[in-house]
């Protein structure tokens, strides 16, 4: 007997033809970085360089994706600093968690599937109830690859905003990820942090010339009278490329940039959502339960701040393989996606 | 380390003394809560006085003192027993024991690190105190602490994946500092440990994760402290781990006779004369 959601693995594909083009899933991690933007390599391994030097306690620990979670550059620049705990996440967090205990500041890196749903008791209980300065950040956030569920962090958002003292952060490009590493490094408790790796596009300052990250701060990087978006990490960015295309249209977009996750900076949410005549939409890499569209509409609502109000997110699924171009289109998050979205709304 | 921050190296009590008041305070604060895993308490009560009036570090009046050895208590249900060697050691007040398990005590049922001088670590999550332990001991290299890092497990942890993941990190990052106390009783929730998940043959696992391993009678004081010296004086660069077979509910025999479980069942009229047994076998 065949599951029903399985019956199509017995439907027969065709090959491409001839007129024919079909996007292909990329390497593991695929790259963001064509978005007609410059590009940074690796900003958080020489973020972390640039804090190490000025910090002692820092240390560095992977679960076998160093080069994975650019954290190979700190592995090569202070070899000594760097503990490569292998292929084993639960004795990775909990060895950062006793590191902590005896006065460093562990950064330890893996993919966020793993964070959050393998080592998550071990977070919970060995770092988060302690309040211990770990930093755990992890590469494929939310739908950042075509691999399929198994690497399609879709959900750790709405996780780790579950858990008391966690600080989260999703960043959306390479400065906020510059911006980033000292903020958490500085922040005396655990912080979860989205990582975006590789070659990573410098989105915010173009958008924003005298933009700068600050940790539990809000930021809006356009200004807009007719849609107000409230968007966090890469969708920032996919809120902007659509601001553009919109403003096109006659449909002047504002963006707010909500880079840390929890704490919320409500008090620049409800300013900014309390103007009125503006249509309000989240967008968020992560599915709509439990991540940034939900935490905003309640602030909303408990503040009795009532726009006519979007959500743009991931759905309530377990996600497609395929090109990451095809699923940001398929799920909505794409440039066009939210635009068209959007427009649809109004 | 010195024989100055030993405070059994220069006490003339008797590691048999320290075991028997152990167990004492363990039975009243039972008493106190008509509940408690006294078992437990009453069978690793031996290791616990070898461990604080023999082998650890410590100074009574400085629980965070910098040069300690650390004790981990992974098996956060023990904490009755832990709470009963603080006290017997100075560490916490002895005058508080009637709080135990009461609103607002420094003394929970299950030991946290927040509520408790002397407790390093949240425990009862079971199976995430080696791996802790493997950090500490990293941390401990980094800084060349000539500390040891003590990590007290029980054998129902063993059966924890996350437990094998931390062996492994610790023999492959060479932690000649870290020394694991598995305390066998053979016994967890559901019936013997044995019976539930076996872990044996346990010494040849242990070897084979590359441990120095020992395993003897917990309830046997010479033997035990015998262990602990072996264990700190090994000179290979490996970690160590001490299994200890040890009878629950040691030194009360109507409760060793009883049919023992994970969570021993006490009459409310029992404590006190569990108490009374237990004062016929004080030491001379």
């Amino acid at each position: 007997m065949t599951l029903a959601s399985m019956a199509r693995k017995y439907e027969a594909r065709t090959a491409p033809g001839a007129d024919g083009t079909r996007l292909t899933t990329s390497a593991m991690i695929a790259s963001l970085a064509a978005e007609g933007y410059d590009t940074v390599a690796a900003p958080f391994g020489h973020a972390l360089v640039a804090a190490a030097a000025r910090d002692e306690r820092i240390v560095g620990l992977t679960a076998d994706l160093s080069k994975y979670t650019d954290l190979h550059v700190f592995a090569e620049a202070m070899p000594d600093r760097f503990y490569q705990m292998g292929m084993a996440e639960q004795v990775m967090v909990s060895a950062a968690a006793g590191l902590a205990r005896e006065g460093f500041v562990p950064f330890a890196t893996t993919y966020a599937v793993f964070a959050s749903r393998r080592a998550y008791d071990f977070i919970a209980m060995a770092i988060a109830e302690e309040n211990l300065p770990v930093k755990i950040v992890c590469a494929l956030p939310g739908l950042t690859t075509g691999y399929g569920p198994s690497h399609q962090a879709t959900e750790d958002l709405a996780i780790f905003r579950g858990l008391p003292n966690m600080t989260i952060v999703d960043p959306c490009d390479a400065d906020d990820i510059a911006g980033m590493v000292p903020a958490i490094a500085a922040h005396d408790g655990p912080a979860y942090c989205r990582l975006l790796r590789g070659r990573v596009p410098k989105v915010l300052t173009r958008h924003k010339p005298d933009y700068r990250f600050e940790l539990g701060k809000a930021s809006l990087v356009r200004e807009g009278s007719d849609v107000l978006v409230i968007a966090t990490g890469f969708m920032t960015m996919r809120a902007l490329d659509a601001a553009v295309r919109l403003a096109a249209d006659g449909v002047d977009v504002a963006v707010l940039h909500v880079p840390t996750v929890k704490p919320l900076d409500t008090a620049t949410i409800l300013a900014e959502a309390g103007k009125g005549g503006r249509l309000v939409v989240t967008a968020e890499n992560h599915t709509v339960v439990g991540g940034l569209g939900e935490a905003v509409a309640c602030a909303l609502l408990t503040a009795g701040v009532t726009p006519t109000f979007r959500m743009i997110g991931l759905p309530d699924a377990f996600l497609e393989a395929g090109a990451l171009q095809t699923l940001h289109d398929m799920y909505g998050l794409s440039a066009d996606k939210v635009a068209s979205q959007i427009k649809g709304w109004l | 380390m010195g024989v100055g921050n030993r405070p059994a190296a220069r006490s003339n009590v008797s590691l048999e003394q320290r075991a028997w008041n152990i167990r004492r305070k363990a039975l009243l604060m039972g008493e106190v809560q008509g509940q408690g895993y006294i078992g437990q308490a009453l069978g690793v009560a031996d290791v616990l006085a070898a461990a604080y009036f023999h082998a650890l570090a410590f100074r009574a009046d400085d629980p965070e003192w910098e040069g300690r050895d650390r004790f981990l208590l992974s098996v956060g249900h023990y904490a009755i027993a832990l709470y009963a060697v603080l006290m017997e050691a100075g560490i916490l007040p002895e005058d508080e024991l009637p709080t135990y398990g009461m609103d607002d005590s420094r003394m929970p049922m299950s030991g946290m690190a927040s509520y408790t001088p002397g407790m390093e670590i949240t425990g009862g999550s079971l199976g995430q105190g080696l791996g802790i332990a493997v950090g500490m001991a990293l941390g401990l290299k980094r800084k060349r602490s000539p500390a040891f890092v003590y990590n007290l497990m029980s054998d129902g942890e063993l059966g924890e994946g996350s437990t094998w993941e931390a062996a492994m990190a610790a023999a492959h990052h060479r932690l000649d500092n870290l020394v694991c106390l598995v305390d066998f009783n053979n016994q967890q929730a559901d019936g013997h440990s044995t019976e539930m998940l076996s872990a044996e043959p346990l010494e040849a696992k242990w070897e084979a994760f590359g441990w120095h391993c020992q395993r003897v009678d917990g309830n046997d004081l010479a033997g035990v402290v015998a262990a602990f010296d072996a264990a700190r004086a090994l000179p290979a660069a490996k970690p160590r781990v001490i299994v200890f077979d040890t009878r629950m509910c040691k030194g009360v025999p109507f409760l060793e006779g009883r049919e023992i479980t994970h969570f021993v069942r006490v009459e409310a009229d029992e404590w006190a004369k569990a108490l009374a047994v237990l004062e016929e076998g004080r030491p001379q």
